[in-house]
């Protein structure tokens, strides 16, 4: 277990270097000479090259991607453009409203998963389980921000049920309020996929000897499902709804635009916009580590729960 | 049987969602970007799908949109495919060093949502279509690499490979030519998947305004305009997301149906009944 720990999070820490890289290459190599928009076309030489010294560009790029590396685990991830402000408490706060957003779209998506997929399991094949997985594929193709445009418009603005969208501040009175829709617009395609997942893996787990033997006991089909189906096919829904949570942060990009949310999704895009370099690349190296991390606690997790998992 | 309907009604389903686009290219009613002088009109027999704020006709912007979106999905969808299984291939038939280092990117990359990739490239190249079509190759890159690895890792071992090789072929002549054919399936079932994800993310991204430039339509970018004026007027807001959201369920479908009628071990599974 030790050993399969230590090559999981090595591994782990070798991803988000490569991650660091492609982001930096990205911001801050690709995208032409910031010195040169600093001081404007018209500037004299002795300016120019004072512009590249105080940006830090005459040194070659590997060099300035091991210092920057250094700064952002040191916590100094410069100045946004934009905003004139230290560029941290802005992915943080950013964090603060996209972080509880996919979690409640996850706990929403697992709430609709485990019932239906339960109910499609158990008669494989029968029409009540055909009609579930029709459902469950259309829900499935459902684009999020649509889905978004679509119930902000009907229980926003034509029933005045939830708010339509913005994000008043954690501890103000509509706080939870204004991210249950888009927490839902997440949910649902994703619960849907999610489903599918209980379905499939619940569906081997009744094939197998053991359900039998309990069927064979007479036990009640409630308990067989319950306890010695669900149990069993538990690791890889769990597994897949690590992931589901790295593809939330990814959804909540989207979706925050579609409801006006301060996350992090909203942050970048408006980084992108305002060409705010030192922003997006935070807000880009957040997100993308954010993946690999919950990945790597999925997979331990895996490890924990299923020991067979740990050779390899 | 059960997989044909499948089939069918991806197939369908694909048609419908297309039908503006598929019409489109012999014939498409309105000029998509001429503005007209009925605003927001409900469907009607000159304006099958109403019209947009600027009384732009949303049939015809549909067909023209779905052009752009149906071509950078497939191009990325291809470029991917191939990059992909060139890179995962390789590193499944040789091992070693060279598959920890590929496997290794291919899991960085994985690690990037295709809308942060088009975000950066967005930043540094533009909000053009070039960084988007690149983003989507890029974010379906892993899945092939990966879904190619895993097959010429299991079928190199194969006595067939071994044949080849002990009758003097090289390394490249076989991975092309006697381990290649044998995952075709599995990449196939992967790319049809990887076009309903590639055309979602193709209108996420227009829908934030990458892409596709203005005036010229997206479906994304469609929602996004008509975003405002839903629901007191819904139609604007309705097609374009009907069109996506039945274009990813027909490719969805395909997807599942290839893949129920390829792969016999998936197929046991939906068979089975509890007695």
């Amino acid at each position: 277990m030790i050993g399969h720990l230590v090559r999981r999070v090595g591994g782990a820490g070798l991803t988000l270097l490569v991650v660091a890289l492609f982001v930096f290459v990205a911001v801050q190599v690709v995208p032409g000479d910031p010195a040169r928009v600093v001081v404007g076309p018209d500037a004299s030489p002795e300016d120019y090259a004072a512009a590249r010294t105080r940006l830090g560009l005459d040194t070659p790029w590997p060099v300035r991607f091991v210092s920057w590396v250094g700064a952002f685990v040191a916590g100094d991830w410069g100045d946004s453009l934009l905003y004139n402000r230290p560029v941290r408490p802005l992915v943080l706060s950013g964090l603060a409203v996209t972080l509880p957003l996919a979690g409640l779209a996850l706990g929403m998506a697992l709430l609709l998963a485990l019932p239906l997929g339960t109910i499609a399991a158990g008669r494989v094949g029968g029409w009540l389980d055909m009609g579930t997985v029709g459902f469950l594929q259309l829900g499935t193709a459902l684009p999020e921000f649509w889905l978004g445009i679509l119930l902000v418009g009907l229980v926003a603005v034509a029933w005045r049920l939830l708010p339509a969208g913005g994000f008043p501040g954690w501890g103000e009175p509509r706080a939870v309020a204004s991210l249950v829709l888009p927490a839902l617009s997440l949910a649902l395609p994703r619960g849907a996929y999610l489903a599918r997942m209980v379905r499939a893996s619940l569906a081997d787990v009744l094939a197998e000897d053991y359900v039998r033997s309990a069927r064979a006991k007479g036990l009640p089909e409630l308990r067989i499902v319950a306890v010695h189906a669900l149990r069993n096919a538990l690791v890889p829904i769990l597994t897949t709804a690590g992931l589901t949570l790295a593809r939330l942060v990814a959804g909540a990009m989207v979706v925050e635009n579609v409801f006006g949310l301060p996350g992090l999704g909203r942050l970048t895009v408006v980084a992108v916009e305002g060409r705010d370099l030192p922003l997006l690349a935070s807000a880009a190296a957040v997100v993308a580590g954010l993946v690999v991390i919950v990945s790597l606690v999925v997979d331990l997790g895996y490890a924990l729960l299923d020991p067979r998992m740990r050779e390899r | 049987m059960r997989r044909h309907v499948g089939l069918w009604t991806g197939v369908i389903c694909l048609t419908l969602a297309a039908s503006p686009v598929l019409v489109g290219l012999v014939w498409v009613p309105w000029d998509p970007l001429s503005l007209g002088p009925e605003r927001l009109a409900a469907p009607s027999v000159s304006h099958p799908m109403g019209t947009d704020w600027f009384g732009r006709d949303t049939w015809s912007r549909l067909a023209i949109g779905g052009r752009a979106s149906f071509a950078v999905a497939l191009l990325s969808v291809a470029a991917g495919g191939i990059a992909g299984t060139a890179l995962g291939g390789f590193a499944g038939y040789v091992g070693g060093t060279w598959d920890e280092i590929t496997m290794r990117l291919v899991d960085a990359l994985l690690a990037f949502p295709a809308l942060l990739l088009a975000l950066l490239l967005g930043a540094a190249w533009g909000p053009g279509l070039a960084g988007v079509a690149t983003a989507l190759a890029l974010f379906n890159l892993p899945f092939f690499a990966r879904v190619a690895r895993a097959g010429f890792r299991s079928i190199r071992e194969r006595e067939f490979v071994l044949a080849a090789r002990a009758s003097g072929a090289r390394g490249g002549w076989i991975m092309v030519r006697h381990i290649a054919p044998n995952i075709a399936s599995p990449l196939l079932v992967q790319a049809t998947v990887g076009l309903g994800a590639a055309l979602l993310a193709e209108s996420s991204l227009s829908y934030l305004r990458l892409g596709v430039q203005p005036p010229y339509p997206a479906w994304g970018r469609m929602l996004r305009e008509a975003q405002d004026f839903f629901p007191h007027y819904p139609w604007p807001a309705v097609f374009p997301g009907l069109a996506l959201a039945l274009a990813v369920l027909g490719l969805n479908l395909i997807g599942d149906a290839l893949r129920d009628s390829l792969d016999p071990v998936l197929r046991r599974v939906i068979r089975l009944r509890p007695s």
